[in-house]
């Protein structure tokens, strides 16, 4: 028989257990908590079998991006070369930030800072919206959280490989050609990646708390670029200026600095070792692995948060 | 009792779940950004007095549901039911109680996942993905995918972007992929509404079949009619609060008694008398008088 009721109803045939043994019925017969949070081991496995689904949301989003335009899939290449082009003409051209390096370098330098920046640049803003961004999946479909944050950073990885072509045009065009060293920008660009996606994971958790990081954090990553080294050599710009050393270290060391001096110091002839930091391979690396590793857990932590109001 | 809980295998327990929406920026008169200077700043204030407004969806529900069921939830706009069916396959959290299942449940849709500046062809695979299935299964479903929404009827569509498509077109190839996996527990949210005529009839089909593989389907619908043919057992929600919960038959009564639905009018009776017919006794605290609608 059926009952109105406010409270617990007791199931249409045979009795259920009261309220008090819902818990321990759910128990006897194996059931879990709905939307708990897996272990780290299991979420990583969970992930892992995810993969297929992340590589194709990072290229649907990818295709998804230019699909209107008449140019297509060709804006893929445009983008990064007209930002370089802006950038050359004001700090090249305009300001004369070249200071310190000869002329045939400096463009190429420029280029590559600019790509290599956008690259963290843009896994950053993704990420704080990977989340807050997308909450009609969250809270449609159940897939490991940190799916959307790596999909998004690769996708940049994927925009990032467009932009090499234009890269490698450049360095011919000013006279650095294919050799050896060229190889050293996997594992710059893997060690980025890396870096990225950790950032990518820490600031998808905390836009999807507070979504108004995504207003804030392009001034950041301004005032980040802008402190970089992207358009003018941190050594050659500190030189005669009276700044303590930690400043100096500081602005050397930031990830930012040291993946555009690995990827400029792999690619451009003119840019030997001397412009690079000390240790700069082991920087490198500690970012990567410290942020990675931070960032994955720092997200899982809150796993079973996301999807809120 | 230890026989018939024994028999019955229980595949989702909800026990005393409450779930409650959080919004931002509804400071009322204050201007709104002074209203988000202060909760930034003064974190430990009650959320009332900072400007978010707490949203009760879900009250204090719970019930158990056993393999081979086919539930319908039913009630008026707003009270609870999407928002409940979410928290039963894991996407929105609860405030307080539990909910237990057996294995994931899914719930039937894959919209948000999908592209609209994406061809057909491209969101099958995006969407089959996002469900959880592997790359062999979509290759091995593609074909019957694409038949079943009839995309392709009246010629090569699916390798058009989706949004050059009709909604109806849309709305078909959304359930298509969605309806193409088998799931341990199955929640439909209203999907039968969409598309033709005729689609409709092949997607009620494919809901059965699906029942047929999964061990407990969830229904909402606002649509009696789909649940009398779909479900044996149906729970009432009505502002957030479990109102009944019995055979489909007894719950629908009461329930169209309570909206004055016409599709009471087969056996015509004036809607007075259907409230005052002999029923259980309502319970205390007066949930069980219809409110005034």
């Amino acid at each position: 028989m059926s009952q109105v009721l406010h409270t617990p109803p007791p199931a249409p045939a045979g009795p259920t257990p009261a309220e008090d043994d819902l818990a321990a019925l759910a128990a006897r017969h194996g059931l879990t908590v709905s939307g708990a949070r897996p272990s780290l081991a299991e979420y990583v496995r969970q992930l892992w079998g995810r993969r297929h689904f992340i590589l194709a949301f990072s290229q649907a989003k990818l295709t998804a991006q230019y699909s209107q335009a008449k140019l297509g899939q060709l804006w893929q290449v445009a983008t990064p070369l007209l930002n370089a082009a802006v950038y050359f003409f004001i700090f090249g051209l305009l300001l004369g930030a070249n200071r310190g390096i000869p002329s045939d370098v400096y463009v190429p330098f420029l280029v590559t800072g600019v790509f290599v920046f956008t690259f963290t640049q843009s896994s950053v803003l993704a990420g704080v919206r990977a989340i807050s961004g997308n909450l009609g999946l969250v809270r449609a479909l159940h897939f490991p959280r940190a799916s959307l944050p790596i999909s998004f950073a690769l996708q940049q990885l994927q925009q990032l490989l467009f932009s090499m072509v234009v890269l490698v045009v450049v360095m011919l065009a000013f006279g650095s050609f294919p050799d050896p060293s060229w190889l050293l920008v996997v594992p710059a660009l893997v060690l980025q990646f890396v870096f990225n996606t950790g950032l990518a994971l820490i600031f998808a958790r905390m836009g999807s708390k507070t979504p108004d990081l995504a207003q804030l954090m392009p001034f950041v990553l301004r005032t980040w670029m802008y402190a970089s080294g992207v358009m003018f050599s941190i050594p050659a710009m500190l030189h005669d200026k009276d700044v303590p050393g930690w400043l100096a270290d500081v602005l050397q060391w930031n990830p930012a600095a040291i993946y555009m001096d690995l990827v400029r110091f792999a690619m451009i002839d003119g840019y030997g070792s001397s412009y690079l930091p000390p240790h700069v391979w082991a920087f490198a690396l500690g970012w990567a692995v410290l942020t990675g590793v931070a960032g994955f857990v720092y997200f899982w932590k809150s796993e079973e948060r996301y999807g809120r109001g | 009792m230890a026989d018939s809980t024994d028999r019955k295998v229980p595949t989702v327990v909800a026990d005393g779940v409450d779930i409650v929406y959080r919004v931002n920026g509804t400071g009322a008169g204050r201007g709104s950004a002074t209203a988000a200077l202060n909760r930034i700043l003064r974190r430990k204030q009650t959320e009332k007095a900072s400007g978010v407004r707490r949203v009760h969806a879900v009250r204090n529900v719970s019930f158990v549901a056993y393999r081979g069921e086919a539930i319908g939830l039913i009630g008026t706009n707003g009270s609870g039911k999407s928002t409940l069916l979410k928290a039963v396959a894991g996407l929105l959290p609860v405030e307080n109680g539990r909910i237990y299942t057996d294995g994931q449940p899914s719930l039937l849709g894959v919209n948000a996942a999908l592209m609209s500046d994406l061809t057909g062809e491209r969101n099958v695979h995006l969407g089959g993905l996002a469900m959880g299935m592997s790359r062999d299964e979509i290759k091995a479903r593609y074909q019957e995918i694409v038949d079943f929404s009839g995309i392709n009827e009246k010629g090569d569509f699916i390798t058009l972007p989706m949004r050059t498509y009709s909604s109806g077109m849309a709305a078909r190839l959304r359930f298509s992929i969605a309806a193409a996996k088998d799931h341990d527990v199955l929640l439909v949210d209203e999907a039968l509404a969409t598309g033709d005529r005729s689609f409709q009839k092949r997607s009620e089909a494919r809901i059965r079949e699906l029942r047929k593989h999964a061990g407990t389907v969830f229904l909402v619908s606002h649509n009696n009619k789909s649940i009398r043919d779909t479900c044996d057992r149906v729970l009432w929600l009505e502002r957030g609060e479990l109102r009944m919960d019995g055979p489909t038959e007894e719950v629908l009564k009461e329930y169209e008694a309570f909206t004055g639905d016409k599709a009471a009018k087969p056996k015509p009776k004036p809607k007075p008398q259907a409230a005052a017919a002999p029923k259980p006794a309502p319970a205390p605290g007066g949930a069980g008088v219809p409110l005034p609608s």
